[in-house]
């Protein structure tokens, strides 16, 4: 069953103006409860545009989104409900935080949910837990926090409104290798403890290539493709083609290929290259 | 080839408040750079990378140790200009460091700020633009520009001083995968056409791998100083302190881990399809 | 949204008006103000209006630019004209209606009064809108160079005016961020009571704040990186070089100016 799914949508920016300019395209798709979709496309590509839609924060031209089966501009008083519904965690959102503790900026959405004070310091445990916060920064001063933890304060003020599809646009941008795995390993245990649906935003296929059941490719403010993790990086010289970068380990197989060493299959993750090339060369007879 | 940049027995640590001790930033870093070396700072938020940038320019003053550039020591104050003329800096944040409402005229601040007369600050600016490829952009506003494009600008400003050396301070971690190869793009031509010395933070790995030399550094230390390939082989020390190694390199790791031959020095895709080719013709 | 508001309003073009050297232009303002208020007789203001309407034609944008400046300062200009309706007493009455009483010269000032604060708008309008601000800034800050000597900041102003303009488009942008942002937590910034929304402001306010500070305090290491030192010994690349264009619009508008005060003494 779709949770989210937009129907022919098209979002023009200042319609009428020079600066026209159509963002979004004639995008169809559906989203169904409890996937985990990795989302890709250059500056640009309209992706962030189309996002905003997800949740009521821009309304399209022409088109519509239907969120649990319903089209959630029928009634404009509802669309407060639309994003509590479908949680959306901006680029750098530590910059959003603005609350003297931890706990009371995480609180900050869940409260606007009219929530009772049970219920909002049940959820701030669950999703600081789930982000690795320890319970005693939660009476601390957000401003004093490391740039990362900064970060995981701002995503649990999102995720403790639980919403039943959370979108996190680019949440490791700026961060060191260590700062990222360690983000996309705590959304990784909230989407196993929620069960929620997940769209994460990425430049990186590598981010991406490690959890996502599906990927969602915009370029040029046309869906490129939605299709399977693997089904899409079999189409990797094309993803390339349109700026986007792939894994050095896929690229590496596409070397091998073209010089003969046909491996059947698209290889995209570390894990996978290794466990494949070793179980092939033992085939082979031996060290 | 002489050195440009002289880092003796550097340490420093920021001033602590009453009652507390300092955190030491960094524990007695050595370094020399020659001039007309490329070279990364890779290390991971918080090993001190961006702390030790600071100290080349003269931000930031050595707790104890010296640091010179082109001779001068950065704590001698009446040369600080001229210093920092040899030694210029681009920062992260492409926004906050653009003065100009006007690109050409964010390009001649520091020129503007030298006194430099009027004919041959137009002169440098205008093949400052042309350097960096955005000399059809001379009148737009900033804030009409890309991030990648921001940071040319910024660069721009630094190589109309006519610097021996750029230090850039992660100029790519704000930027998307095509502003990151635009910046990497142009301080690689700098670095060929005219000579400078390059100091590039960064903790982008591929950044690093396209360097002459890879210094890694952790919790105020340099515990690598070597090419790039060699640094890359030792893959589980550069993972343990949070960093990443080219998927070519990890994986001809992982192999040779399991017993296989191959060489230890893969940095590029090219180099492991080679290699693996190699494993499979021979057996 | 925010991004329309375009402080300035300045609107690039290539027209003589726009190539004036801004000083002459900040200065022939200052001129026209001076000529409408030099003389009371109509025919002070109908010089006035034919030299903005030959100044607009010059600068190639279109008149309806002009009447939209003036339309936010529509009630404005409607309450001062009733204002001069109502208390001006000289003169016949024409009109009475119980305690109003409204008087031949009280019509007659208070039209005079609403053209020319009109015809002020537009010629400043006419200044913003062929000079950029970061142009302007420079004009200004050289118009008053001499003040340094009475040790005024000049200099530091204008750095600080155009650091100022250089920011804004910077910060419309992020204060749109963050009241996206802040909506997605279920903020009520454009719907919900007066309260509820005053509440939410702080939610942006407080963002804002913190990132500008941030960024001053990056901007000043980032500055001092590239030498500067105040605005001692500092040359520019903006080379302000008067052009004979700029002496015949200055003779122009005085010319105006000497016809004003004329014609103002004559029909004392």
């Amino acid at each position: 069953m779709a949770i989210l799914e937009t129907q022919e949508l098209t979002y023009v920016y200042s319609e009428g103006s020079p600066f026209q300019k159509t963002a979004v395209d004639n995008v169809s798709l559906k989203i169904n409860e409890g996937e985990m979709i990795g989302v890709m496309g250059h500056t640009g590509s309209g992706k962030s545009t189309l996002i905003q839609h997800f949740n009521g924060l821009l309304k399209p031209t022409s088109g519509k989104i239907l969120l649990d089966g319903e089209d959630i501009w029928a009634d404009k008083k509802k669309i407060r409900d639309v994003r509590f519904k479908v949680g959306l965690v901006f680029q750098y959102p530590e910059y959003q935080i603005f609350e003297e503790t931890v706990y009371k900026d995480i609180a900050f959405g869940p409260k606007n949910m009219g929530l009772d004070d049970k219920e909002i310091k049940r959820r701030i445990l669950e999703t600081a837990n789930d982000l690795g916060l320890k319970e005693e920064l939660l009476q601390r001063s957000p401003f004093d926090l490391s740039g990362g933890q900064k970060r995981r304060v701002a995503i649990a003020g999102v995720m403790a409104m639980n919403p039943k599809v959370l979108i996190l646009d680019e949440p490791t941008a700026g961060l060191d290798p260590a700062g990222r795995d360690k983000i996309l390993g705590h959304i990784k245990k909230y989407h196993e403890r929620t069960k929620n649906t997940i769209l994460i935003v990425s430049h990186s296929m590598e981010d991406i290539a490690g959890f996502a059941d599906r990927i969602l490719v915009m370029n040029k403010a046309k869906l490129f493709c939605f299709d399977e993790t693997e089904k899409v990086f079999a189409r990797a010289e094309e993803i390339s083609k349109i700026g986007l970068d792939v894994p050095q380990v896929t690229k590496i197989f596409l070397k091998l290929k073209e010089q003969g060493l046909d491996f059947g299959k698209d290889v995209y993750t570390m894990e996978y290259a290794k466990n494949l090339l070793l179980k092939k060369l033992s085939e082979r007879g031996g060290v | 080839m002489e050195n440009i940049i002289e880092i003796k027995n550097l340490c420093f640590s920021y001033p602590a408040d009453e009652g507390e001790t300092p955190v030491q930033v960094l524990k007695n870093v050595n370094l020399e750079i020659k001039k007309g070396e490329f070279m990364a700072i890779l290390g991971h938020n918080g090993s001190g990378k961006s702390t030790l940038a600071k100290h080349i320019n003269g931000i930031l003053l050595p707790t104890s140790g010296t640091v010179t550039v082109d001779g001068i020591s950065t704590a001698d104050e009446e040369k600080i200009f001229d210093l920092r003329c040899r030694a210029g800096m681009v920062f992260q944040n492409p926004d906050n460091q653009i003065v100009s409402s006007v690109v050409e005229e964010d390009v001649a601040f520091a020129l503007e700020n030298l006194g430099v007369p009027y004919e041959e600050m137009r002169k440098r600016v205008d093949d400052a633009l042309k350097d960096v490829n955005m000399y059809e952009y001379r009148n737009h506003s900033p804030a009409q520009l890309s991030g990648g494009q921001k940071q040319r600008i910024a660069i721009a400003g630094i190589i109309a001083m006519k610097p021996e050396c750029i230090i850039l301070d992660e100029p790519t971690a704000m930027l998307d995968p095509q502003g990151r190869k635009e910046v990497m793009a142009v301080i690689k031509r700098m670095n060929r056409e005219h000579g400078i010395t390059i100091v590039l933070i960064t903790h982008y790995m591929d950044e690093a791998a396209q360097c002459g030399r890879v210094v890694v550094m952790d919790k105020g230390n340099v515990i690598f100083d070597d090419a790039p390939k060699a640094v890359f082989s030792h893959v589980e020390d550069v993972k343990a302190i949070g960093l990443d190694v080219p998927q070519a390199a990890e994986l001809a790791w992982e192999l040779r881990k399991a017993g296989y031959d191959i060489p230890q020095d893969i940095l590029t895709e090219d180099e492991c399809a080679e290699a693996i080719k190699h494993l499979f013709e021979r057996e | 949204m925010l991004k329309d508001i375009t402080i300035g309003q300045y609107f690039p073009g290539d027209s003589i008006i726009h190539r004036l050297d801004p000083r002459f232009k900040l200065i022939i303002t200052l001129i026209y103000i001076l000529m409408l208020f030099a003389g009371d007789s109509i025919i002070c203001l109908g010089v006035g209006a034919v030299f903005t309407l030959f100044a607009i034609i010059l600068s190639k944008i279109p008149l309806k630019m002009f009447l939209k400046s003036i339309r936010p300062l529509v009630p404005f200009l409607f309450l001062t004209a009733f204002f001069n309706l109502i208390f001006v007493k000289s003169g016949d009455v024409i009109f009475k209606w119980k305690f109003i009483e409204i008087t031949n010269e009280a019509v007659s000032i208070s039209v005079f009064m609403f053209v020319r604060i009109v015809l002020l708008i537009m010629g400043s309008s006419l200044l913003t809108y062929t000079t950029s601000p970061i142009t302007l800034t420079d004009a200004i800050e050289r118009l008053l160079s001499p003040l340094k000597k009475v040790k005024l900041p000049v200099h530091e102003l204008a750095m600080m005016m155009s650091i100022a303009l250089r920011f804004i488009p910077t910060l419309i942008e992020e204060t749109e961020k963050i009241m996206s942002a802040q909506k997605a937590r279920g903020a009520e910034i454009d719907s919900g009571s007066f309260m509820a929304r005053a509440k939410n402001m702080v939610s942006i306010l407080v963002p804002l704040f913190v990132s500008s500070f941030r960024r001053a305090d990056e901007l000043a290491t980032a500055m001092e990186c590239r030498c500067y030192r105040g605005g001692e010994g500092r040359t520019r690349l903006r080379q302000l070089k008067s052009a004979p264009r700029d002496y015949i619009a200055l003779a122009v508008s005085l010319i105006f100016y000497g016809i004003n005060i004329t014609v103002g003494i004559m029909t004392k």
